[in-house]
């Protein structure tokens, strides 16, 4: 399966934020999105998960465009992990993750015995179990990033998306999500995720996206595209590559 | 911790019970639990109870009535409070926030101004609300915005302000010896005058939109959610939304046609039942009802035995909940659990 935009025009229906783009999601690989802040990332995400309408050309899932599906078809396809927030109500970490399972179940369903063991096997996936019974409004950043992880695996789809996974996040917890990121990929799952920093592209991303001013500058293979040329033209900034026999990685500045 | 629905259910019921013993019992003619039972069950069997006929009036025409009332009108409150707040993601909306009640009262204030019988009244109360929140949901629908949920409640707040000076108007214009008392009693909240024959149409309502809630219970726990979230959770936010205010709304204004408005219950009684069962719809709904229920149960006995006229049970309910809610806000900052 593939979800490929073309042509993509995205924006809101008061403004235009980006054209032009041509993008592709592929199972079994990690795609990361780079860019400067207001240059469209979140925006492009919206319009790849079916939440915001393209304004021209096309977003398709193996062809058949996203917008014949239902939302509940495209649930069980494409998942999403948002920004990490507080939530208002305290569900429990259970709970939170069952509704992963909302689009197996019918209109008026409970979860079923199948459904919660999905969802224990989600939570025990990202070493998160012990969690499950505690208020989602009562947990780390890192932690809730790993639930709504884990509510993502939940609804068993073939592309996980997600907004910054690693922005709210301590050091340790950065390297964990990154690491759970490239397992997906592994186990044939498309991923796609937006980052603030090359060095996590480089970390867990095959192919890396660099969007600017709603344009694409670059794509391709990582290591290719992020080069200190591509990134210092990305953010209008200097950037230092340090390197060694194996890696390398960018320091800002 | 994850709360059992046990506790919570057994506390709501064990209050429920209660609630209908005092409001059976208390009152100035001496009735006892064992004479509601021998009157219940002989209507019940057929069979005559022996007991005196003033005792079978006051248990099957006189509190009985407005005990079943009390519970179903306050059930339907708590319930569409409950469901309000998780739509709206917002622990201090009411079942209100749309404009039902607004809408509601100016329909009656109409019925009474054009001096309409009761069940026109009633009917006139209920469109009323139906039609204001189908008004906030039209202008709220036509703004085209990232928020849709914020335009929604603005737009409720600003048809609910244009309702209330609709009855304004109407009780400056009513006559001021038959008609704006009558308009002001039945602004402030009373079952007093509720009749069995009420009760039909009442018990029907609040029955339809409260299964109509518990059926959805798991669709409203995701609805809870950011609406982009709960889309990419598969679920379809707009169709989802207007069932979810229609059932709300239709318990709603069932209860402010049979009682008038009665505020804060809506607000306060889902908070104590979230306290109890926690935020999962599976279990509050259930929980809310059965203390929304019992809760209007001991302020309505309250209110025809307290004095010797009968107080508006909005002014009690508004006595009751802003003192709870102040401690509320208080006592529970850290979390809205």
């Amino acid at each position: 399966m593939t979800i490929s935009g073309s042509a993509l025009a995205i924006g809101y229906r008061d403004r235009l934020v980006g054209s032009g783009i041509a993008i592709d999601v592929k199972e079994g690989e990690a795609l990361a999105l780079l860019g400067p802040n207001g240059g469209g990332k979140t925006t492009l995400l919206k319009t790849l998960l079916g939440l915001l309408p393209p304004r021209a050309g096309n977003v398709t899932l193996n062809g058949k465009p996203l917008s014949a599906f239902s939302v509940r078809e495209r649930a069980r396809v494409i998942a999403y992990v948002p920004q990490v927030h507080t939530g208002t109500f305290a569900f429990s970490v259970e709970t939170v993750v069952l509704m992963g399972r909302t689009a197996h179940g019918s209109l008026f369903a409970r979860p079923s015995a199948h459904d919660v063991a999905v969802a224990s096997d989600m939570l025990t996936r990202l070493g998160i179990s012990h969690l499950a019974q505690r208020p989602y409004t009562e947990i780390s950043g890192g932690e809730r990033q790993l639930v709504l992880l884990a509510r993502a695996l939940a609804q068993e789809p073939r592309f996980v998306v997600l907004d910054e996974p690693t922005a709210a996040l301590d050091f340790g917890n950065q390297g964990k999500v990154l690491n759970e990121i490239e397992l997906l990929a592994k186990s044939g799952l498309g991923v796609l995720f937006t980052t603030h920093d090359p060095n996590h592209a480089l970390r867990a991303a095959h192919r890396a996206c660099l969007l600017r001013d709603g344009r694409i500058v670059a794509e391709g293979e990582t290591a290719r595209v992020l080069t200190r040329e591509n990134l210092e033209t990305l953010y209008g900034a200097p950037v230092l590559p340090v390197v060694d026999r194996t890696t390398i990685a960018f320091l800002p500045g | 911790m994850t709360k059992s629905a046990i506790p919570g259910l057994a506390i709501s019921l064990c209050l429920l019970a209660a609630g209908f013993a005092i409001a059976f019992l208390v009152g100035r003619f001496p009735v006892s639990l064992g004479d509601v039972f021998t009157v219940l069950y002989s209507k019940l069997s057929g069979t005559p109870s022996g007991l005196s006929p003033a005792t079978e009036a006051v248990v099957l025409q006189v509190r009985g009535p407005r005990v079943v009332a009390a519970f179903l009108v306050g059930a339907a409150l708590s319930v569409a409070g409950a469901a309000f707040q998780g739509l709206f993601r917002n622990p201090l909306v009411s079942p209100d926030i749309l404009g039902a009640s607004s809408g509601a009262a100016l329909g009656a204030v109409l019925g009474i101004f054009f001096s309409l019988g009761v069940i026109a009244i009633q009917a006139f109360a209920f469109l009323g609300g139906l039609v204001a929140v189908g008004a906030v949901y039209a202008v709220g629908s036509a703004m085209r915005t990232r928020d849709p949920i914020l335009v929604l409640v603005l737009a409720g707040v600003v048809i609910g302000a244009l309702l209330g000076s609709g009855v304004g108007l109407i009780k400056y214009l009513a006559d001021p010896y038959n008609q704006l008392p009558a308009i002001t009693f039945w602004l402030l909240g009373s079952l007093a005058a509720t009749s069995a024959s009420d009760l039909v149409s009442l018990f029907w309502l609040v029955a339809a939109g409260t299964c109509i809630l518990i059926l959805l219970r798991h669709r409203m726990n995701v609805m809870s959610l950011p609406e982009e979230e709960a889309r990419a959770l598969g679920v379809a936010t707009g169709p989802m939304r207007i069932a979810i205010v229609a059932a709300a709304t239709l318990v709603t204004s069932a209860s402010v046609a049979a009682a008038g408005i009665i505020g804060w219950i809506g607000l306060v009684v889902p908070h104590i039942a979230r306290s109890l069962t926690g935020p999962d719809f599976a279990k509050l709904l259930p929980v809310a009802a059965l203390l929304g229920g019992s809760f209007l149960l001991v302020i309505d006995t309250i209110a025809r035995t307290a004095a010797p006229i009968e107080i508006p049970l909005g002014v009690l309910t508004a006595f009751a909940g802003t003192p709870f809610f102040i401690w509320l806000l208080a006592s529970m900052q850290k979390s809205w659990s």
